[in-house]
């Protein structure tokens, strides 16, 4: 797998799981980024919201910053990061080595149910690069 | 996948290529004081807020984040994803996250005199944190800036930059610039050079 190009069929296969697996449950925004911090893609009608570049940065920060805490105390990763907040909340998912997908969602979606979805499109998109 | 194959990525459909560029160095050489400048003399090419995470001293704890607008290069979008990494000896781990999937590298040595120790331990330890990635310092985009050196004026000793050369860059042998990150001096060299380096091994890369 070469993601550092994903050529214009893999992009828009991805963002139709992205549609179909998490816009359309309702969630605010979902970004697609790797470990580097480059954003890949983003969906949903946050994205017009936020400022996805300095997110995306942050995120893969973030995640990076939670991996090294895993390896010191032994663990291979942590499986489930989510940040909860008053209205809104992050849930992030690692997608494989190099990429990473995270959503943003209000309350009314539960997180139960989301996780489902992002399993579901994350199968999905791996299988791009079987 | 190995470090060493990591390209920035290029979304071809859309025709971005977004390029991360990290400013590496000791502690207080004045990595953050680059992007500060870059920020407020830049206004127009940067979409976004600078974003700084440090503590209460103004020391940068994890990296500062600053997206800069190249505009087009053969049709493509160049989006420039600048990074400072923390230069306290303490925060080696985070560094190395912060080094993940660069593209080209800004080595800022502290000219001041009581300095030279610390910038040579930087370096080579860049050299090592690439390693872990499997990239190479001998291949990666690296230029060398030398810093402060406006501190001359103020009668505070500063290198002579054959010493700073034979130290740094003798072996490397990487375009180089004396600069004073605080009045710009310098500043936009270079950047401009770190970016054309950049984009010039990504095309390489490419085809
Ligand atoms: N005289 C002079 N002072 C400078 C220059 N560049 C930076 N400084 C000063 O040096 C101090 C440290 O600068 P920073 O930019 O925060 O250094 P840094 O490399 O980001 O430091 P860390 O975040 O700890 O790694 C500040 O007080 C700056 O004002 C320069 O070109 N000349
Ligand atoms: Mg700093």
């Amino acid at each position: 797998m070469n993601y550092g190009i994903v050529s214009q069929d893999q992009l828009e296969k991805i963002e139709a799981i992205l549609e179909e697996k998490l816009v359309k449950l309702g969630v605010d925004c979902v970004i697609v980024i790797d470990m580097a911090g480059n954003t890949i893609t983003a969906r949903g009608k946050g994205i017009s919201k936020y400022d996805v570049y300095s997110f995306a940065a942050l995120a893969a920060g973030n995640f990076a910053t939670v991996d090294a805490m895993a390896k010191i105390i032994g663990e291979q990763e942590f499986s489930l990061l989510f940040h909860k907040g008053e209205t809104s909340s992050i849930h992030f998912s690692k997608i494989n080595d190099e990429l990473l997908l995270i959503s943003l969602f209000g309350r009314d979606i539960s997180l139960g149910f989301l996780r489902l979805n992002v399993v579901e499109a994350i199968d999905q998109i791996r299988a791009l690069w079987a | 996948m190995q470090g060493g194959d990591i390209l920035s990525f290029i979304n071809v459909r859309d025709k971005v290529v977004q390029i991360k560029i990290v400013y590496y160095g000791p502690g207080r050489c004045g990595k953050t004081t680059n992007l500060e400048y870059i920020n407020r003399t830049y206004k127009k090419q940067i979409v976004s807020e600078m974003v700084s995470l440090k503590t209460h001293g103004d020391r940068t704890l994890f990296f500062d984040f600053l997206p800069f607008d190249m505009g087009k290069i053969k049709g493509y979008d160049i989006k420039i994803q600048l990074y400072t990494v923390p230069g306290q000896v303490k925060y080696n781990a985070t560094r190395k996250l912060v080094l993940r999937g660069v593209d080209g590298i800004v080595f800022v040595a502290d000219a001041m005199e009581k300095q030279r120790e610390k910038n040579i331990y930087s370096l080579n330890q860049l050299h090592e944190n690439l390693q872990s990635y499997n990239e190479s310092i001998f291949k990666i985009p690296l230029v060398m800036q030398y810093n402060k050196i406006d501190l001359k004026e103020h009668g505070i000793p500063i290198l002579p930059i054959s010493v700073l050369q034979k130290d740094l860059n003798s072996r490397l042998k990487v375009p180089f610039f004396e600069a004073s990150a605080i009045t710009g001096y310098n500043v936009a060299a270079t950047l401009k050079k770190i970016i054309f380096s950049s984009v010039i091994s990504i095309q390489k890369k490419l085809l």
